[in-house]
């Protein structure tokens, strides 16, 4: 049989029953709709999240832990196979915080393929003066152009401007919580205590709001050269190396690497953040597990419109086949009917669907928690729109593989006999 | 040897449901080309039932059957529908034209199907055939819009569009008052004398069978005279 000819048999028949036919649709584009407007929402809100610590986490950081030494003197003394010490409350010696060799450290990571960039860090334990009350805070020293390219810093900067950490001597970019308490403005000095007791004043840049209030209360930003003048260190004390991979796969693989070769602890964002994969995963799942659904109920739909069609159309399916066209081609001529209804509803559904999820785009929406999010947050991922178009079709045609068999199996005699 | 157009070889039937009934015994004939035929028997003798199976449309009997010579046992659906499509054309009681379509395209339909002209040529056959029975006017009409003897009619022309081997009519006039039976019939008459097609046309009307070349009766499964 002609395609053509089948095609043009399934239209007359769609068109005969145009009502029914346009509700079927309606239902796909309704659940594809739906579909997309779910997944790129909650792919949004994942997205969101996930960037709110991945963004800001390196896939591997460096970092010296201060801990009791594994092998202890006694170890050296005395035949572990035959003999047992017991010794308790070890604690560790004067160990120091800052990276040996931090310097080189970071010129061969710059050099290694793996690495998409580093980014050096300290930190130093201050209290935020604010008259007669100390307020427990923590300064991170960081270097501004790298955290920008990086750990994209700048978006969580909502007032000032970063870059004049290093044009600005001693200024730091003000938590904005801790900035709240002290009531300190821009262009204000503030006055903090290192942890050895010395009292440095500081002028405020700029306020960082990362979303998450408990850091915003404690944590400040300064160059990595102040912080050093505040800790009264050398340039070399660097106590993180932050490094971000092009790969993010890789990171537990090269931690253990990373710190085999340079003597350093090393952790991975997966370790580190373990959790977020999980929640991801979830929503994920269940954006699927609805919008299947949608579509199987849009499926029943089609499959009942067919019945009801082939009820209707059995004395034509009988000329046809008494005149000389198979079941195969009756066949054809319904899964066609099903298909049709299916790429068309699922054409429109998809269109609907990214209509419905850029005005979802446009609608303001404001959370003290996420300063840099002023309208819902939605995801525009062509992936969710494949999935859609192949489930839209896949679904329309198991609807309407059934009926099409039964009409397939028509007995023309029975049908003609019966007249 | 000049090959019959349909032969039936020891043909024999039987319904199972709900006990097994015989209703086809020992059916032999042969109809040779340019015959016009007409299958009589009262009512149940099975004619309609032989019918079917000389269409091709009932498998499930035993014998042989031979169309154009060719033994239509073992042969697949798919076989089979390229047959009917082919070398048989088919009147019914009921006119069975598709609703959907105009009546030009109605006839066109097993020509399309068996895609052996062209689209336009296949046109222009279905309005000579829409010519010869004279209805060539309500070509673009639908079928709804015709009366009770056109429609009848256009099926004739569908069944002739592929220029058919035999023709087969089960009750052709069945529904038709006199005056369209009696056009009806002279179309028959006309196409198996100007045209020698070969017709085998079932009916009870015994005044109809009487004026065809042939009758063959049946009675009780049986056939009784040749």
């Amino acid at each position: 049989m002609k395609i053509n000819l089948g095609f043009e048999i399934a239209k007359s028949l769609l068109l005969a029953r145009w009502k029914q036919t346009l509700v079927a649709a309606i239902g796909v584009t309704f659940s594809i709709t739906m579909f997309i407007t779910l997944l790129g929402f909650m792919n949004g809100l994942n997205e969101l999240l996930d960037g709110l610590i991945l963004n800001r986490t390196p896939h591997i950081r460096l970092f010296n832990e201060i801990k009791p030494s594994l092998n202890q003197p006694v170890n050296f003394h005395s035949d572990t196979t035959k003999e047992y010490n017991f010794i308790h409350s070890i604690k560790p010696n004067g160990g120091r915080l800052s990276i040996y060799n931090a310097i080189p450290i970071m010129s061969k990571l710059k050099s290694d393929k793996n690495v998409l960039g580093i980014s050096p860090k300290l930190s130093a334990q201050i209290f935020y003066n604010v008259g007669e009350t100390d307020l427990n805070g923590v300064i991170n020293g960081i270097n501004v152009v790298d955290e920008q390219i990086l750990f994209a810093f700048d978006t969580y900067v909502t007032e000032g401007n970063s870059n004049d950490l290093n044009i600005v001597p001693n200024s730091i970019i003000l938590g904005k919580g801790a900035a709240n308490k002290m009531l300190a403005n821009i262009g204000d000095l503030i006055q903090v205590t290192t942890s050895k007791g010395e009292r440095v004043k500081l002028k405020v840049i700029g306020f960082f709001q990362s979303g998450i209030q408990d850091i915003d209360k404690i944590q400040s930003y300064c160059s990595v050269e102040t912080t050093q003048k505040l800790l009264g260190v050398t340039s070399n004390y660097i106590t993180d190396i932050q490094i971000k991979l092009h790969d993010l796969t890789k990171a537990p693989e090269l931690a253990k690497y990373y710190s085999k070769l340079f003597d350093v602890e090393a952790i991975d964002i997966q370790t580190a953040n373990a959790q977020f994969e999980t929640g991801s995963s979830i929503r994920t799942l269940i954006s699927y597990a609805v919008g299947i659904t949608l579509l199987i109920v849009a499926g029943f739909g089609i499959y009942n419109i067919l019945n009801m069609m082939i009820y209707e159309k059995m004395d034509s399916i009988a000329i046809l086949k008494a005149t000389g066209f198979s079941g195969k081609d009756v066949k054809k001529i319904f899964i066609t009917i099903a298909l049709s209804i299916g790429i068309f509803g699922g054409f429109f559904g998809l269109v609907f669907g990214f209509g419905l999820t850029s005005v979802i785009d446009q609608i303001p929406f404001n959370t003290a928690a996420l300063p840099t999010i002023k309208t819902y947050p939605v995801s525009y991922n062509p992936f969710y729109y494949m999935i859609g178009g192949i489930f839209s079709i896949a679904t329309t045609y198991l609807a309407g593989l059934f009926p099409a068999r039964k009409a397939s199996k028509i007995d023309p005699v029975i049908i003609i006999r019966g007249k | 040897m000049i090959v019959p157009s349909l032969e039936a070889k020891l043909i024999q039937k039987e319904f199972h449901d709900p006990e097994t009934i015989q209703v086809l015994k020992d059916i032999n004939f042969k109809i040779d080309k340019g015959e016009f035929v007409s299958l009589t028997g009262k009512s149940g003798c099975g004619k309609s039932t032989l019918l079917y199976i000389l269409s091709t449309m009932d498998t499930d009997y035993s014998g042989e059957l031979f169309i154009d010579g060719i033994s239509m046992k073992n042969k697949t659906e798919n076989e089979l529908a390229r047959v009917r499509n082919e070398k048989i054309g088919f009147v019914f009681q009921f006119h069975y034209l598709l609703n959907e379509f105009s009546v030009l395209k109605n006839v066109m339909l097993p020509g399309l199907k068996l895609n052996k002209f062209s689209e336009q040529e296949i046109e222009h056959r279905a309005m000579e055939k829409l010519r010869i029975l004279g209805i060539e006017k309500e070509a673009l009409k639908l079928p709804n819009q015709l009366s009770g003897g056109q429609k009848q009619r256009v099926a004739i022309a569908r069944s002739l569009i592929n220029d058919p081997l035999i023709l087969m009519g089960d009750e052709p006039t069945g529904n038709l008052d006199k005056k369209n039976s009696i056009v009806v019939f002279d179309i028959f008459k006309e196409l198996a004398h100007s045209f020698k097609q070969t017709l085998l046309i079932v009916t009870h009307d015994q005044e109809f069978a009487s004026n065809c070349d042939r009758i063959i009766e049946m009675e009780d499964g049986k056939i009784i005279s040749a």
